[in-house]
């Protein structure tokens, strides 16, 4: 028989859940009917990426046999608007700059929202006192719930007003350094790589500090009690029993930051200025990311190839994000909903 | 370990130096001034957001599509508020049943390695680029049926669809095999087991996650641009027909550059906010009796 059923409550149970083999004799149909239809259910998510992979393909395919697999990813001059187009000679279209763009700005993004989530998550699992750590972390998860065209909106008329002055002083001093002024210099309009990878920042930061409060989380009380026991001071006891555990947790925490750092649209398309034409090297320039081209041309890609183009700029950010995040994945495993 | 047995040699007897206490003081004071400077700019966006909209709502906003020149002031966002209903509502429909199924699969039903694999993907998806989830609607449906408000609502049902997959999962797992072992013994099959036992004592923690991705939906606003497209002059119910969202309104009327037109994007950005954060905090409750209920 089994045990008794435990008083009071629910219990939390780990692993899967107990098979109970009954004999099958007088299976009903509803029962094999039901059992069938949530399997398709939990085989949808297979079918919708298998899916997604081959329709941006399809759609996408027709330029590539015309341009060459491989040519967007060797040119950076993206044309479209290009006047005397036909189907023969059609404009150029490569989107290293693109890819540019959304390197830039993800990594810019990353440099700020990763020290920052990782203090964050510090902060909540080990410094503040108990009574103000659940709502500590409810506040910062409401960053990741303002929508993105909200964040976008606040950038355009809140940030960059205010970053402005100090925006114009890094151009004016860095930006007339020999070597590296190439890669700050101004003019600064405002809509700029830099302007997005603020933007993105603030939006990564809430689901990197959520994993990483969890990994931290996870690390073992008697270690933590063991380095205050030798002497350790708060912060030798996080650099010693904390943070040594959590190294990969935290890279996979960053990597599904950078995951929605690579794909973030909207946001990003209302403060990088949209300059498809080739790669501007200083950050303070206006640029455009492959999320932030497909959502500007997309419905006015009327050229020939333009269309099928911008496909092929989604086929390469989905096969970028599927990397991304299925390493992410991989490395972080399981059991943080962000 | 081995980290922990360094600092064992180096720390024995020795009380904590005023150098490495102001060291430790330092770091923690950096750490606090992270937190400051995320709830800050929560802060700001939250502020600034409030000040320009609620300077900018009226009562008409609810009840009046935009005027026909942007330049013009009054109007508001009725029928992106229709249309954002009804898309999100549709995309519910059909994301949050296929989300719990699929997550009742994985519990109940799955094992070994296809259940694996399908979690994976799952974790996946929900990482995949909702710009790139648009362009698949509109290589799917879009290029046959045109744009539509129902091609927005699949996009959407995209997004939420793997949000709850995962926290319908993670509920199912909290429910005690105590009651499903009881249920099958007295004869129950297993469909009634999970119809009538798991779902049920799993409910409460199942709708705040479908709050929660229904949040994340109504905010989101890249998809629609290749799907919904939106109508930006005219009330459409009718989702067959491009149709307008209030995240497509205040996208459009925020880039126009009048400020007769932003000032209803800024309207439209807090009754947006204002529906996420209303759908975030009830789901948050229902989702603190279940956490409590599941505390050990």
């Amino acid at each position: 028989m089994m045990p008794p059923a435990t008083a009071g409550g629910i219990v939390a149970i780990d692993g899967p859940a107990t098979r109970i083999s009954l004999t099958r004799r007088r299976r009903r149909p509803g029962e094999a009917f039901f059992g069938t239809g949530v399997a398709i259910t939990g085989g949808i998510v297979l079918v919708l990426i298998g899916a997604m992979i081959v329709f941006l393909i399809v759609q996408g395919l027709p330029a590539m046999r015309h341009y060459g697999f491989f040519s967007f990813l060797t040119s950076a001059r993206w044309a479209p608007s290009e006047a005397k187009a036909t189907v023969t000679t059609p404009n150029a279209y490569g989107i290293v700059q693109f890819i540019y763009g959304t390197a830039l700005t993800s990594i810019i993004g990353m440099l700020i929202a990763v020290p920052l989530a990782v203090g964050v998550a510090l902060v909540i699992t080990e410094i503040a006192p108990r009574r103000i750590k659940r709502p500590l972390s409810s506040l910062v998860d409401l960053l990741a719930a303002v929508p993105s065209v909200v964040y976008g909106f606040w950038g355009i008329f809140a940030l960059i007003p205010a970053i402005r002055p100090v925006v114009d002083f890094l151009t004016s001093t860095l930006g007339t350094v020999p070597v590296i002024g190439a890669a700050f210099g101004g003019p600064f309009f405002g809509v700029s790589y830099f302007t997005a990878g603020l933007v993105l920042a603030i939006m990564i930061l809430p689901i990197i500090a959520a994993v990483c409060r969890e990994v931290f989380r996870s690390t073992p009380r008697d270690e933590r009690e063991a380095a205050f026991a030798i002497g350790a001071t708060r912060w030798e006891m996080i650099r010693i029993a904390v943070l040594p555990r959590a190294r990969s947790g935290i890279v996979g925490a960053s990597l599904l930051g950078l995951g929605r750092a690579l794909g973030e649209t909207i946001a990003v398309t209302m403060v990088i200025g949209n300059s498809v034409l080739t790669i501007n090297h200083s950050i303070f320039s206006q640029g455009a990311t492959m999320s932030s081209v497909i959502a500007n041309e997309f419905t006015e890609a009327t050229e020939p190839f333009h269309l099928e183009a911008l496909f092929v700029v989604g086929f390469w950010l989905l096969i970028m994000a599927l990397v991304v995040n299925a390493t992410a994945r991989a490395i972080i495993r399981r059991g943080v909903a962000v | 370990m081995s980290d922990l047995a360094v600092a064992v040699a180096t720390f024995r007897n020795r009380p904590a130096s005023r150098r490495r206490r102001t060291k430790s003081a330092v770091l923690t004071a950096l750490l606090i001034a992270a937190v400051v400077v995320a709830l800050g700019v929560l802060a700001w966006v939250l502020v600034y957001v409030g000040i320009q909209g609620f300077g900018a709502l009226s009562p008409a906003f609810f009840t009046h599509n935009p005027p026909g020149n942007p330049s013009v002031a009054g109007g508001g966002f009725f029928n992106g508020i229709a249309g954002s209903l009804i898309v999100v509502g549709i995309a519910a429909a059909i994301g949050v049943p296929l989300g719990v199924g699929a997550a009742v699969y994985l519990v109940e039903y799955g094992r070994g390695r296809i259940s694996g694999t399908i979690r994976f993907f799952n974790d996946v998806l929900i990482g995949i680029p909702t710009i790139v989830i648009g362009a698949f609607v509109y290589a799917i449906w879009v290029t046959r049926f045109g744009f539509s408000g129902f091609a927005g609502s699949l996009a959407l049902a995209i997004v939420i669809l793997p949000l709850v997959t995962r926290t319908t999962e993670e509920m199912l797992r909290l429910v005690p095999n105590d009651l499903r072992e009881s249920s099958l013994a007295l004869g129950a099959t297993r469909s009634q087991t999970v119809l009538r036992v798991s779902l049920p004592t799993a409910l409460p923690g199942i709708i705040t996650g479908a709050m929660l991705a229904i949040a994340r939906a109504m905010g989101e606003t890249a998809p629609l641009l290749l799907t919904a497209l939106g109508n930006d002059l005219f009330t459409q119910l009718n989702p067959g027909k491009r149709m307008s969202t209030l995240s497509l309104q205040i996208f459009d009327n925020a880039a126009t550059g009048f400020r007769e037109a932003q000032s209803r994007a800024w309207a439209g950005a807090l009754t947006l906010i204002a529906i996420v954060l209303i759908l975030t905090f009830v789901a948050r409750y229902f989702g603190r009796r279940v956490r409590t209920a599941g505390d050990r």
